[in-house]
């Protein structure tokens, strides 16, 4: 076997596998020199997204991947004498799975590359290095395992890091308070989480996603388990009611954790649509379940893009567009799960619905680790991150000034950018669904541009003030970093239709398609 | 009546836990809250493993074929040792914020703006 097919065949694993070595390995290896440390560090979070691309693309052109750990073969997901249940560790990678590898994958390089001249001041990188890429694996383990267990584990491997992240530049303890509050929240989640599994086990004697969908009763027993995973992770993901921690946390982590934290926000996002649609699907009744996630979605919308106008630090404003963007996604999806039992309205625009709710999760990630990672620069080179205290930087910061300006055009909704692609598709398919939804929709977007027009002019616009007389432009790394996120935003506002066909639609049809993903691990049984 | 008590007595924990954590105002209490509502988890675990007169899955030394599948037990380790780590996490947290904020009643640490 050669280097190439040891590669592709452990593609799944490899994408935890490498993030976790290098996160244990950069203590030893930070002893050597700082540049050795970068390099480790950049060198991991290469490979494992080269990795990721090649699983990606391999899912992309083949179908779903199953790794099986420990057994012979890494696709004999049901041993023989085993009587019919999985019973070792799976990875399921389906089209859904690795359009969230994808998303990890391209932040994740773009926001490391940011951090390595964002942070350079700071002292313990280390330990910043090493939470940073245990996240990145917990994102990874989170969207591609098929073991609910290992999704639980992954989960809390996530929320540590991020809780020690957010907490990491103390800021005479407000870090630390809003870390608090995001850890206690994830902690019960979390356990929640758990309960929910020890319930599935209960009933079902398996841990493996698929079984536990091919074996679903819809008993009230389940009806407590849905409750339990549907709570937890609209709170993970920061849905309204349950989004108090988000403007905390994200306001007060180091910026380049922030832009992360949206894609660990997205993880959980995507926990959320592989319970309601892979292990229940039809079983459950869909129109509620969907309904209670649109609701979630537009509470989210309204109430984030309200809070955020008239806040005046600039990442919780931020933060609060946000929630709000996380609407749309629930919004999304949450249509295209109230129509599934239904194949004429689910063709007619549930699929587009879907496809426009996912699409939003990538563009979202895009976008607004854009603009988290502009206020960082922001930050970075003034000192402040109030609003008020900004003026007259547009003539210093030139290209930060454009990549804000097309991250906010983008979170606007403004063509051509991608931001414009996935929110069209969600206004048009849920138009027919209910217009007031769609209505809801757009006003949202109006005010997002309001808000993000007012940041502009007082950041940007004005007269040179003294005080900021010697602001320099942005370190070279950090542009990189965002022209990374914002060449993809304006290349996919441009050209939305190729990436829908070739990443969209496969994503939404292997979330919706449940017999698929059983079929893919149980082999048809 | 007798075969539910484990069950009866997890319901008894988690609402313990949720109580404490809901009304206590110290952090450290808050974290025993937590502590407990994980146990919860760890003894539903359990019990949903146990087996009436099962055999340990101890190759070498089982007198049968036939034995328990120790899944539950070894969901319950990983669970615990999760635990551990977000006890010592939020207890240093405890601690950061003792330091900075002199307390650690979480209606005295309230200072990120609304």
């Amino acid at each position: 076997m050669t280097f190439a097919d040891f590669i592709v065949t452990n593609a799944p694993a490899l994408v935890v596998a490498i993030p976790l070595f290098a996160a244990f390995t950069i203590p030893a290896i930070g002893k050597i020199s700082a540049a050795a440390r970068n390099l480790w560090v950049m060198g991991a979070m290469l490979l494992t997204a080269a990795v990721a691309f090649i699983l990606a693309f391999r899912v992309f052109s083949t179908g779903t991947v199953i790794y099986v750990f420990g057994a012979a073969a890494t696709h004999l997901a049901v041993p023989l004498d085993s009587g019919g249940i999985p019973i070792r560790i799976i990875f399921t990678v389906d089209a859904m799975s690795a359009f969230m590898d994808i998303i990890c994958a391209i932040v994740g390089t773009a926001v490391l590359l940011y951090s390595l001249s964002s942070e350079s001041k700071n002292t313990s990188l280390e330990g910043y290095y090493a939470l940073f890429l245990l996240m990145i694996a917990g994102v990874f383990g989170m969207v591609s395992t098929g073991d609910f267990f290992n999704f639980f584990v992954f989960l809390e491997i996530l929320s540590l890091a991020s809780a020690g992240l957010i907490a990491y530049r103390i800021d005479g303890g407000l870090a630390v308070e809003a870390a608090l509050k995001y850890f206690i929240l994830s902690t019960l989640g979390a356990i929640f989480v758990l309960f929910a599994i020890g319930i599935y086990y209960g009933q079902y004697d398996a841990l493996n996603i698929a079984m536990i969908a091919q074996r679903m009763q819809f008993t009230m027993l389940d009806k407590i388990a849905l409750v339990l995973l549907v709570a937890a992770l609209a709170m993970k993901c920061g849905a309204v009611p349950l989004h108090f921690w988000t403007p905390d946390a994200y306001s007060m982590a180091p910026s380049s954790v922030t832009a992360f934290l949206v894609v660990a926000s997205q993880a959980s996002l995507y926990g959320l649509f592989r319970v309601v649609f892979t292990m229940y699907n039809i079983t459950m009744n869909c129109v509620t379940v969907g309904w209670i996630i649109i609701m979630f979605g537009v509470l989210s919308m309204v109430v984030g893009v309200t809070m955020a106008i008239p806040q005046k630090d600039i990442k919780r404003l931020m933060a609060y567009h946000a929630v709000s963007q996380t609407g749309y996604m629930l919004l999304g999806v949450g249509v295209g799960l109230a129509v599934l039992g239904n194949a004429a309205l689910t063709s007619a625009f549930g699929f587009t619905a879907m496809e426009g709710g996912i699409f939003h999760i990538f563009n979202h990630a895009m976008y607004k680790g854009l603009l988290f990672l502009t206020a960082g620069a922001i930050i970075y080179r003034i000192g402040t991150r109030d609003l008020n205290k900004m003026g007259g930087l547009g003539h210093s910061m030139k290209y930060t000034m454009i990549f804000f300006i097309i991250g906010a055009l983008a979170i606007a909704g403004i063509p051509p950018f991608n931001g414009f692609a996935s929110k069209l598709m969600i206004y048009e398919s849920v138009y027919l669904f209910n217009p007031l939804l769609a209505i809801i929709a757009m006003v949202v977007s109006i005010l997002t541009l309001a808000s993000f027009v007012k940041v502009f002019h007082s950041v940007f616009m004005g007269p040179k003030l003294p005080e900021y007389a010697d602001v320099k432009e942005a370190p070279l790394p950090m542009l990189i970093g965002m022209g990374i996120l914002a060449a993809i935003v304006i290349l996919f506002g441009l050209f939305p239709q190729p990436v829908v066909d070739m990443l969209v639609a496969p994503a939404a049809h292997a979330l919706a398609d449940q017999g698929g993903y059983i079929a893919s691990v149980l082999g048809g049984a | 009546m007798l075969w539910n008590l484990p069950f009866i007595t997890v319901v008894v924990l988690t609402f313990i836990g949720i109580v404490t954590v809901l009304m206590k105002r110290n952090l450290i209490k808050i974290l025993l809250g937590i502590n407990i509502l994980e146990s919860a988890v760890n003894l539903f675990l359990v019990s949903l493993g146990y087996r009436e007169g099962g055999v340990a899955p101890i190759f070498t030394l089982a007198p049968s074929e036939l034995m328990v599948l120790p899944t539950p037990q070894a969901l319950t380790l990983t669970s615990i040792v999760i635990g551990v780590a977000t006890s010592a996490l939020v207890l240093s947290f405890a601690m950061v914020l003792k330091k900075k904020y002199g307390t650690v009643d979480i209606n005295e640490i309230r200072r990120l703006k609304e």
